[in-house]
């Protein structure tokens, strides 16, 4: 495997080119947060900052309530993830490794829907959420008020157990051996111990992954909240920077804070959870 | 046997059991919904007042549209573009990163990181680079003698903007999934292939190819769905400017269903666009078939 150095040098180069594509913004939107005011509109550029500075970050928390919107977001979040490893796990098991009438169908049936274009449910999901009977105003036909509407509800429960979520655990328990659950059985455990007791417990790695994958959707997700939230106490982080974004003078020192913040707690979890995120990857990409 | 039969109806009592809640979950939120777009798009409904059924005519509508055509070319362009060369670009850096060559985790990370973002961030983050004035890119290409364009508000140039940072943003996924469908091709094929005289290309074309086609087929359904569903990126960059150049099908559907109110009518839109999605599939998948009685 002797290749010429001439060779070596330029998938070298180009490599590294690639990177400073993908990195530079990052580090760019990192210098404009935090150097001094009028550095920002200068030209020629300067790479190192004069000075540093926090007064963009303070800005754009005044300007925004981003504090208000990152716990909003992250309660979402993390809904969302208890959810789906609750029930992606729960039925995917029972997909996996238990035998049922209508099983196969019923899994072919959820596993064809994730072919459905989102912005075909968009409008019916807001007309369900809407008219959901005895909340929001609403009277047992689901009439009268706004139902789940300006609630986290409606964008939690349209979420709460995607067919992916399902799809995933079900691959993963299928890889797991059935011996387990047999000798279970004939020790005279019920079905809900094996999966608890003794699956659960194996399924970590792929509970991390399908984890980290809910967690940044949810995090990430901006059309959904746009809809189903009106009420300003209850916007998310992206909602939060897209309205930024509409300021006719940008000020954007504060605009790359504020878009660094709604990155950090994706990074974070990338950054501890690494190897997981890479094997998740891996994983749904050779089932697809 | 009878205590057989009994834990095999315990079994399949706590089977339904347990899949209950995703079902109906799936059926309140997927399957009444689908149905549900259907009958809506043949009625008025506007959330106030109205829900009649109007029979075809917001799909008579739709077809004397002139902005819903202009948005159906628009994200037919986008994804001509996007498609392919998302396809071109994360394949070539999953092949360029593969070998263990010193730094390859660094290059791998990097690619990646980009992919962490929101639709909503990474736009934010090159409205600022592509600022026309005051924006990196344009100083970067002033270097070398280029006046850069006012990249989010001339005419070609929006759309191509889109499609770049749309690029910048997904390619890293696409990459660790062909990654991971590289691993599947042993390292001593490739030995082998260079014994019997193969080049790069040659061993490219004729084992890494073919063995990533499955990973092809995934890649690239996924992105016609969400290419021709393309909203955040468009709506943070350009808000769909400049003269309707860039607003997307979404968009649109948004703007009519819940800035108009006109439900029934984005209804409508949503079928025809999920239609096309759905033709566009099909074809992937034809095209995928074919290729692969060739060789």
């Amino acid at each position: 495997m002797k290749q010429s150095y001439g060779y070596q040098a330029m998938l070298y180069l180009f490599s590294i080119a690639i990177c400073l594509v993908m990195v530079i913004p990052f580090v760019w939107s990192l210098i404009t947060s935090i150097r001094p005011d009028e550095e920002i509109f200068m030209l020629p550029i300067r790479w190192i900052p004069s000075g540093l500075t926090v007064s963009h970050y303070v800005k754009a928390f005044e300007l925004v309530p981003f504090g208000l919107y990152f716990s909003n977001s992250f309660y979402l979040a993390m809904m969302g993830v208890l959810f789906n490893l609750l029930l992606g796990s729960l039925s995917g098991y029972a997909f996996a490794k238990l035998h049922f009438r209508g099983r196969d169908t019923m899994f072919k049936i959820l596993l064809a829907a994730m072919m459905i274009p989102g912005v075909v449910t968009l409008i019916p999901q807001f007309f369900v959420l809407k008219h959901i009977p005895f909340v929001g105003g609403n009277d047992w036909s689901g009439v009268g008020g706004n139902g789940l509407l300006n609630t986290f509800w409606a964008v939690i429960l349209p979420g709460a157990s995607g067919s992916f979520a399902v799809f995933f655990m079900r691959q993963f328990f299928v890889s797991l051996p059935s011996d387990l659950q047999e000798v279970s059985r004939i020790e005279g455990s019920g079905e809900l111990r094996i999966y608890w007791n003794i699956y659960m417990p194996l399924a970590k790695p792929a509970l991390a992954t399908l984890g980290i994958f809910t967690f940044q959707a949810g995090w990430n997700s901006f059309l959904g909240p746009l809809i189903m939230l009106n009420d300003p106490a209850k916007k998310t982080i992206q909602l939060g920077l897209a309205a930024f974004t509409y300021n006719k003078q940008v000020d954007f020192g504060p605009l790359m804070a504020g878009a660094l913040i709604a990155v950090v707690p994706i990074l974070i979890l990338f950054l501890l959870l690494q190897k997981y995120f890479v094997q998740g990857i891996a994983f749904t990409g050779t089932k697809g | 046997m009878a205590s057989v039969s009994k834990l095999s109806r315990h079994q399949s009592r706590m089977g339904y059991l347990f899949i209950t809640p995703t079902i109906f979950l799936f059926v309140i939120f997927t399957i009444i919904p689908v149905i549900m777009a259907l009958y809506l798009s043949f009625t008025n409904y506007d959330i106030v007042s109205k829900n009649d059924f109007i029979g075809i005519d917001n799909y008579k509508r739709l077809a004397d549209d002139p902005i819903f055509w202009t948005t159906l070319k628009n994200v037919l362009f986008y994804s001509v573009l996007y498609i392919p060369l998302n396809i071109i670009i994360s394949l070539s850096m999953a092949v360029l990163f593969m070998r263990k060559r010193i730094g390859v985790k660094l290059f791998r990370t990097a690619g990646y990181l980009p992919t962490l973002t929101s639709g909503v961030a990474a736009a934010t983050v090159w409205i600022w680079l592509l600022n026309p004035e005051y924006g990196l890119v344009n100083e970067l290409l002033s270097k070398i003698g280029i006046t850069g364009p006012s990249w989010l508000a001339e005419m070609p140039y929006a759309m191509l903007s889109i499609v770049f940072v749309t690029l910048w943003q997904s390619v890293g996924a696409n990459m660790i999934i062909y990654l991971a469908g590289l691993n599947g091709v042993p390292d001593h094929l490739y030995e082998s292939a260079k014994l019997d005289g193969a080049n790069a290309w040659q061993s490219f074309r004729y084992m890494t190819w073919p063995v990533l086609r499955p990973t092809t087929f995934f890649v690239s359904t996924m992105s016609i769905i969400g290419a021709l569903q393309l909203f955040d990126q468009a709506f943070v960059l350009t808000k769909g400017g400049p003269a309707n150049s860039t607003k997307t099908t979404v968009y649109y559907i948004y703007q009519q269903g819940f800035g108009q109110l006109q439900m029934g009518y984005a209804d409508a839109m949503a079928f025809a666009l999920s239609l096309i999605i759905l033709v566009f599939s099909l074809l992937n998948m034809k095209l995928n078939k074919e290729d692969e009685s060739i060789i």
